[in-house]
């Protein structure tokens, strides 16, 4: 449970950080952290596989995509919005009407989910951890969507080359 | 948790990995200029100590002495922070590796020890994760030094890494398919006898072209030569480590050959047949183990003084149009062959 | 031991920082990045629900839901690429142009 506690902790401070910082390179970076605590959760939920997998590819190529990203485009020492260094509570319009947004679905769901539902013991059960098991389950069952993503990425690829070419 | 003797000996098994890891990096020192002045048929260190062994040894002191110099336009935090993440994850992909059959030290402990310092199923992929890891440490030390060589180096180093992660995992994707279990320890034990009863079951000789492969883009991950660019010397300066001097320079290079070992040492597991051989017993196998990592990392070291370098366009046009066709490839034939062949 | 409730919470908490993010930040970077939070978010349901249910479904829905979020960086930080190129800010109030 303290570990539960630990990890969740981490990925939520991380995840408040981020959207707090000015320099985008430090929002990639303790995103990065989120994500190795949202590894340790799912390794405590029984899914290596899932726990790996977030590694190698959300905080070991999609970050790094950002990463490259922020670094070419370097713009991180702009000035800082007018609106942005106020308080969140204390911007005009939007900006404020947005925070409270927020604040309001957080409120809501953690209202949502702590009514109760009378089943609070913990995961009952066998859990399926096995990459066998999940290899065989996305090439029978989920083949299909299995094949559309490789299609999805494909045409992400080449749309991301044609984007960001310069007009030659 | 009460103090068991098995406790005891993982804890020291730990330490010991961790301190043979150091061992390890301060005699490749040593071997590469070893090497490197026979292949050029000079001599090399021969001063400090016997035959020069103690060469490491005052690179070391040598390294600690010097200034740690600071520039002031770098970000001092990530500036920081790079050798520390390059080095970490360097120790922390050894972590899953196994170096030897189970081991009771005979007769010392009551039940056997596994010669790795954390068994997990999934040890393969853990191994792939932390190698994408490392690339933020050469990333972010070529963006917070905040300098011309150091951006570029660095971030033609990451490009390569991650261009070159690809046909790693190909190559380790057709071995997982031949070795049918994702754990380290199961390649190995699969590896086990021998065929007509002198040709060992070594899966490079099931898959010599994906050992190939891997041992490619093992090389062209650590950065080493012929795929140095980024850090070679008359290139640009020094890449990525331009600005790093004393003991930040010297746990970059000491995450490079840590990373070598560590590449050697999943090549030997997943490739060579890990700790089997002939004429030893199983709990001596971490000699044979040695013997083959040892082979391995000579190989290494001779590539580097052999082969001329690859520019940075030739280097990423290899690892795109050559190296992940032949990995794809080699992956069909594979299932394919495992499909007709049976297991 | 935590139960399905404590994750979901949790989850809750972390789309609400990432929605927080897309609504209050302007630096399209980072709307990016805190649309990957609600996507994590969302990984983490998935896979608890999965768990307590005690089937493999919900791990694949999260392969799925990776595959996605990647395409989409991929796609939209080229876009970003290309607006900067444009208008050398990254400020999502310049790119006015469509509005009447």
């Amino acid at each position: 449970m303290t570990l539960f506690y630990l990890f969740g902790a981490v990925a939520v401070i991380t995840s408040l950080l981020v959207i707090s910082q000015r320099n985008p390179i430090y929002s990639v970076l303790l995103l990065i952290a989120s994500f190795g605590a949202l590894s340790g959760l799912y390794v405590m939920l029984e899914a290596p596989f899932v726990a790996v997998i977030q590694i190698i590819v959300y905080a070991g190529a999609i970050m790094v995509l950002f990463l490259f990203v922020v670094m070419l485009l370097n713009a991180p020492h702009e000035e800082t919005e007018q609106d942005e260094r106020l308080h969140a509570f204390r911007r005009q319009g939007p900006l404020r009407f947005g925070a409270v947004l927020a604040i309001a679905l957080a409120a809501e769901l953690t209202w949502a989910l702590t009514r109760g539902t009378g089943e609070t013991g913990a995961f009952q059960g066998p859990a399926v951890s096995s990459v066998q098991e999940i290899g065989k389950a996305l090439f029978t069952d989920y083949a299909f969507p299995f094949e559309v993503t490789s299609v999805l990425i494909l045409v992400a690829m080449v749309g991301a080359v044609v984007l960001a070419k310069r007009d030659a | 948790m009460t103090i068991t003797p098995m406790l005891v000996a993982q804890i020291i098994l730990t330490l010991f990995v961790f301190f043979m890891l150091l061992n390890s990096a301060a005699v490749m020192v040593y071997v590469e200029r070893k090497v490197a002045a026979l292949l050029q048929q000079r001599v090399g260190p021969y001063r400090v100590g016997p035959k020069g062994l103690l060469q490491p040894l005052a690179d070391v002191i040598k390294l600690m002495f010097k200034e740690e110099l600071r520039p002031k336009a770098a970000d001092w935090f990530l500036f920081g922070l790079a050798p520390i993440i390059s080095a970490a994850c360097a120790f922390a992909a050894f972590a899953v590796v196994p170096f030897g059959a189970d081991t009771t030290f005979f007769g010392l402990l009551k039940e056997p020890l596994r010669l790795q310092v954390a068994d997990v199923n999934v040890a393969v992929l853990v191994i792939f994760a932390i190698a994408s890891m490392s690339v933020y440490g050469i990333v972010l030390a070529g963006w917070s030094s905040n300098s011309k060589y150091s951006l570029l180096g660095g971030l033609r180093s990451s490009a390569q890494m991650i261009s070159y992660e690809l046909s790693y995992g190909l190559a380790l994707a057709a071995v997982l398919l031949v070795g049918n279990t994702l754990s380290l320890r199961g390649i190995v034990n699969a590896q086990a006898g021998t065929w007509f009863g002198f040709l060992p079951r070594w899966f490079v000789l099931l898959q010599p072209v994906g050992f190939l492969i891997y041992f490619t883009a093992g090389v062209a991950e650590t950065n080493r030569a012929p795929f140095d660019f980024p850090e070679a010397e008359q290139e640009l300066v020094a890449g990525y480590h331009t600005e790093y001097s004393s003991m930040s320079f010297a746990m970059f290079f000491l995450a490079e050959y840590i990373n070598m070992v560590t590449v050697s040492a999943v090549a030997t597991n997943l490739f060579l047949g890990g700790w089997h051989g002939p004429f030893l017993p199983e709990s001596l196998g971490w000699i044979w183990f040695l013997i083959k990592v040892a082979a391995l990392l000579f190989f290494y070291v001779w590539m580097r003084w052999t082969l001329p370098r690859y520019r940075y366009d030739q280097l990423m046009k290899f690892g795109w149009k050559v190296l992940l066709p032949i990995a794809v490839i080699n992956l069909l034939v594979t299932a394919a062959a495992v499909l007709y062949f049976g297991a | 031991m935590p139960t399905l409730n404590d994750y979901l919470i949790l989850s809750a908490i972390l789309f609400a920082i990432g929605t927080a993010g897309v609504l209050i930040r302007r630096n399209i970077i980072t709307i990016l990045l805190s649309v990957e939070i609600m996507l994590n978010a969302v990984n983490l349901s998935f896979v608890a629900f999965g768990r307590a249910l005690g089937t493999v479904d919900g791990q694949i829905i999260v392969f799925f839901v990776m595959t996605v979020a990647a395409a989409e960086a991929a796609v939209g930080l080229a876009i970003v690429i290309a607006l900067f190129r444009h208008r050398e800010s990254l400020n999502p109030a310049t790119f006015t142009s469509l509005k009447w």
